[in-house]
Formats: C-alpha cells, structure tokens, sequence
C-alpha cells in the first residue's frame, strides 16, 4: 500500500515544493479555505474518527470543537517535542515530508479560526527547525501562508519554537508554559487548552502526526479514511520499532497490525533469533507486556491492547528479549523519570528519588526481597497523585515488571 | 560587546515571531544566541536579556538551571552527547559510552585534558533506531550523528583538533 504518512518513502523528493504540488499538495488546505466553512472542516475530521497520536489517543475533532468560541484569538500549537524514549516518527515526518505537516497546520489553523501557529520542537531538534524554517519561507513565498490566502480574508503565520531539553515539555500545559517564556511545569487542569492555552487563548495542542493526517483526510473524505484500521483506531499510524530487533525502524501500518508481524514481518525478526521476552508499545511510559503467542497475535490498536494490561500511547514499540534482565530495564526507566520530573509535585519528585535509590541496590546486587517489595509500594504510593501523567508514566513499568516478571528480580537479589 | 550589538538582524527576527504584549516567550530563542559563541550563557548576556524582556536575571537564570541544553558554565569546545536510554541501550550504547571515553581518557561527564570535547551521557534523542548516536552541541549548533562507531567518532575529534571546525 502508498504511504499516507511516510509518502517520501514513494515520492523522494516531496519535500520539494514543485513535486508536492504536483502529487495535490495544497489543494486540501486551498479547498478548505476556498469552498468550506470552518465547521466543516472539523466535522470530516470528526467523522474520519482520527485520533491523536501524541499518546492519549483523544477524538481530534471533538478536540476543536472544544475551542472557546466567546475568547479569541485563537491559537494552533504543533507538538514536536517528541521526547518519548522509544518514538521517532515525527522527526522522519518533518524531515522528509515537512510540506504535508505544514498543511495539516494550515487546516488546523482555518478550522479553529487562528491566524497565527506554533510548532513546538525539541531543543535537539535544532537542525530540524531550521529547515522547517525553510519550508516556511518557502510556503510565504509561493502565497500559501502570509496575508489574505487565495483571494480570501483568511491570513495565517506558522512559527518555530525550540524547547531545550525537558521531557516535561512533551505535556501539553507544561509546552504551553515553555513557549510562553517560563519553566515547563505543567498547569493545573480544568481548564485546558482548548479553553485557557497560549496566553490565556483558546489552543489547539496536537501532535506532528496527527496533523500529518489532516490535509488527506480533507482531500479523501472521513470514509476513506475510516476504511482504514479498526473500528476503534481509524486510518494508520506509524509504529516506531526499536530494541532487540534485526530492523528497527518506523512502520507505517494500519491499526490492528499485529505485533507479531510488526516485530517478525518488517522488524525482520530479534536479534540472533532469541525469543521475545517482553514488549513496552507506548515507550519507556509503558506497561511491560509479557508476551506469549496470544500477546503476538494481539492487533496494535487503542482497545486490543489494553486487554492486555498495557496502553497503546504513541505507539513506540520496544521490544526486549530474553538476554534482557528487568532490573537492569528498570534502572533505565526510573533513571529517566527521576531526571525527568519536573519537580512540582512531591510524590513524582520524591518517589521517583526513592525508586532510583532502591532500584540502584537492586540491581547493583546489594538489595534484598524487601527492597523490591518496597519499590513496587513507592511506585503504588506515586499513582493518583500526581498533577501530570508522568508520575503516573514512571510506575508503570516498575509495577508491571516486579508483577509479571517475579524470577528476574529473585535472581538480582540473590546474586 | 553586547548581543544587541552583535546580533541586531536576530533579535528582530525573533521579538517578531511572539505578539508584542509577550515577549517573555523569546527568551528561550536569545538564550540559544546568548550562548552561541561560548557554549554558554555568561552574567553580561543574562542581564541583558533581563532587561530587553522586562524580566529579572534570577527569572532568566531559572531557566538556565530548569533546561538542560542551557548552560550557566563553560565546558569544552563541543560536547558529544551521547544516548544512553533504555532503547539505544539494548543496542549498545552503553559500551559505546565507556569504550569512547576510555579513548579520549576521561570519565562520562568529563572534558579532555586540551578542553576540545566534553562527553555527556544523555536520554532519548529520537533516533532509537540509529543506535549508537549522540548529539554534537557546539558553536555551529546542535547535529546529529548516527550509527557510529569509536573509530568515527575519533575521527571527528581528531579533524575538528586540527581545524577547530566540526566535520558533519
Ligand atoms: C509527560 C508527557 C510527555 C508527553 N510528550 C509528548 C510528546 O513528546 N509529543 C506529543 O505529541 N505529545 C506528548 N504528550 C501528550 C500531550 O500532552 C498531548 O496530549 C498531545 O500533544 C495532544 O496531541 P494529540 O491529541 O494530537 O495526540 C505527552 C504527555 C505527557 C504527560
Ligand atoms: S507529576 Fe511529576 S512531572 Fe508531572 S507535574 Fe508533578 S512533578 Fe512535574
Ligand atoms: S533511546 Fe537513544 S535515541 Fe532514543
């Protein structure tokens, strides 16, 4: 099948802007300025049944029809900071197909009425900004972006923002602190962007990939789209595949995907052919899935995997094999998100502190039975507690592996 | 000199990307200029960015200490920052870590003796799949280099020894 999202891969050089137009570039965003009501645009949107692909997987254009429409301006932020470990889909996207991302902003930016966006990249994503600033420039040029867009009243202006490393910046609040020029500390919530954002401003947050969908989905139609995937997860995603497999890489595929064929089909199998011992899908934030032929044969999609106690999220498939011990992987993570955390709330600051200093022993071969008992308690204590998803993310795996892997940490204290 | 005076062109550009009522949101933009020439944001630079956003220096050294790709000290010329998180580390990015360190003769974290590189163990670049990788930061920016081996990275030192340019 073509590429939807990854088109560089058929049309090498779409990120010339002769050859996007040739292959429709710019049309989607032109019909939607020239023939369509803002309303409208966010209803094929809404009816496509796309998802976010930033993690949480919420409705798209339910999401814009949440814009407080008694407060204006309005505002359009690109989330780029990608920062997941594990996720490197939105990077490829920006790099090789950069026009279809903008356009996507575009449209986002005329359905929910803003006149001025932001794309919010990772500070070490440096180069890659600047070469979005490129694309920019040429987009103003060629009149489709600047003032009174073909022929219409409709005027848009797409920006660039480094971050400067903080993982923290990925949330969507704590981005929208950092473009305001402060800490990346995420806010309390309600309310949330769509009604308090950039400035106080209605904002739309989305991620690089979800936008990506948005200029095909106007040219194609929401059932073209939903013919794609799962009734669940419409249309495709692009699973980032990384670990112990012979070819690590971005996939795109549609949802329902098994991970066996991810892994075995396009990832070419594991490393020297060991088995697959265990299976993080949505990054360092995950749920260890324990796998076994059922979870193998278990399609990639928001619903299907969470049968199996885990979350799809960004879809960023690590895959571990049975060389791999879970108390050295969980010095990874929790080293991570103890550096992570952005240090507002007590329970993430101070657990993630405690669960470094007890994994630390653990693996280091100076814990006991009690240690990893107590772990799995600070990490318990951190859930429900926090005012962001990332005390929540950084239990995760320490919960899942202390519950399905049992023998791995007996074996780390007792050796 | 001031960046006012060195980087007039820039500071306009950037001031013009944020709504004049809030213009806090540039500072990060000018902290990246501020420490473009040393690798890192000395007191006149702060002051002055302070003063140009209408903020206080404590605000703009916050910011310095919150983001790690700030710096408030100097280090060597360019820093090789290194990924070690879990993904890149199932592929061997940790011993690609302690062999290129145990090359240049220093420990993770330290500068060579000459002060040319500083070597930093670093999380997630999203590059998970071109393991090992790490990331130069320096005065011609931030670029990526993937795939790699010792010997490459040796020799990217020794070339940028010679030239005091870093090879891409
Ligand atoms: C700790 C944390 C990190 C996050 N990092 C990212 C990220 O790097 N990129 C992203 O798009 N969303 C990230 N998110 C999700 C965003 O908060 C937000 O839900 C998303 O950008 C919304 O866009 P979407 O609806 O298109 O997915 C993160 C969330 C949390 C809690
Ligand atoms: S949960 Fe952690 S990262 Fe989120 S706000 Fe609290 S301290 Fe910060
Ligand atoms: S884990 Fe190293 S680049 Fe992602």
């Amino acid at each position: 099948m073509a590429h939807i999202l990854l088109r560089h891969r058929d049309i090498p050089d779409i990120s010339n802007l002769e050859v996007y137009k040739k292959n429709g570039g710019f049309e989607a965003f032109k019909k939607a300025v020239t023939k369509m009501d803002p309303g409208d645009v966010t209803q094929v949107v809404k009816d496509s049944g796309l998802r976010g692909r930033g993690g949480a997987g919420f409705p798209t254009g339910m999401k814009w029809l949440f814009m407080d429409r008694d407060n204006w301006p309005h505002y359009v932020v690109a989330n780029a900071d990608e920062s997941e470990p594990g996720t490197f889909k939105d990077r490829e996207i920006m790099e090789n197909n950069p026009f279809q991302f903008l356009e996507g902003v575009a449209i986002a930016s005329y359905a929910v009425g803003a006149h001025a966006a932001y794309i919010y990249l990772r500070g070490e994503f440096w180069p890659v900004a600047a070469w979005l600033d490129e694309k920019i420039a040429e987009m103003e040029k060629a009149g489709y972006l600047g003032e009174k867009l073909f022929g219409t009243n409709y005027s848009l202006r797409i920006y660039t923002h480094l971050g400067a490393g903080a993982y923290i910046c990925g949330e969507e609040t704590a981005l929208l602190e950092s473009l305001e020029g402060k800490r990346g500390q995420p806010r309390l919530r309600p309310p949330f962007p769509p009604a308090y954002g950039l400035y106080g401003k209605p904002t739309v947050v989305n991620n690089v990939e979800t936008l990506t969908n948005v200029p095909l989905i106007i040219a194609n139609g929401a059932d073209w789209y939903k013919s794609m995937g799962t009734a669940d997860s419409a249309g495709v995603k692009i699973f980032s595949l990384s670990g112990r497999v012979k070819k690590p890489g971005n996939y795109e595929l549609p949802f329902g995907t098994t991970f066996r064929q991810l892994i075995y089909e396009y990832g070419g199998g594991i490393i020297d052919d060991r088995p697959v011992k265990a299976i993080m899908a949505a990054g360092a934030s995950s749920s260890i899935i324990k796998v076994d032929d059922q979870a193998l044969d278990t399609p990639m999609d928001y619903a299907s995997v969470r049968t199996l106690g885990a979350d799809l999220g960004s879809a960023s498939v690590i895959v571990i094999d049975d060389t791999v011990s879970m108390d050295w992987l969980l010095n990874k993570t929790i080293h991570f998100f103890k550096h992570e955390s952005c240090g507002k709330c007590t329970p993430c600051r101070e657990g993630n502190y405690w669960m470094l200093h007890l994994i630390e022993r653990i693996h280091g071969g100076t814990g006991s039975a009690e240690d990893v008992e107590l772990l799995k308690s600070v990490a318990k204590q951190i859930q429900g507690k926090c005012l962001c998803a990332l005390g929540e993310f950084s239990t995760m795996a320490v919960v899942s592996a202390i519950e399905r892997f049992p023998e791995d940490f007996k074996k780390a204290v007792h050796s | 000199m001031s960046l006012a005076e060195k980087y007039p062109e820039e500071i306009k550009r950037i001031l013009a990307k944020y709504p004049p009522e809030h213009k806090r949101s540039a500072l990060m933009p000018l902290l990246y200029l501020a420490q473009r020439e040393k690798g890192y944001v000395d007191n006149h630079a702060m002051n002055e960015i302070a003063e140009m956003l209408e903020i206080t220096p404590t605000e703009v050294a916050a910011m310095i200490g919150f983001y790690t790709l700030y710096h408030g000290e100097p280090a060597g010329k360019l820093r090789i920052q290194v990924c070690v998180d879990l993904p890149c580390a199932l592929r061997g990015a940790d011993k690609f870590l302690a062999d290129l360190c145990a090359n240049l003769g220093i420990e993770p974290g330290g500068t060579t003796a000459d002060g040319l590189v500083t070597v930093e163990p670093v999380m997630c670049l999203a590059a998970c799949d071109k393991a090992p990788v790490f990331q130069t930061q320096g005065p011609d920016g931030i670029a990526y280099h993937e795939n790699m081996t010792v010997e490459k990275t040796m020799q990217l030192v020794e070339a940028l020894r010679e030239s005091g340019k870093e090879v891409k």
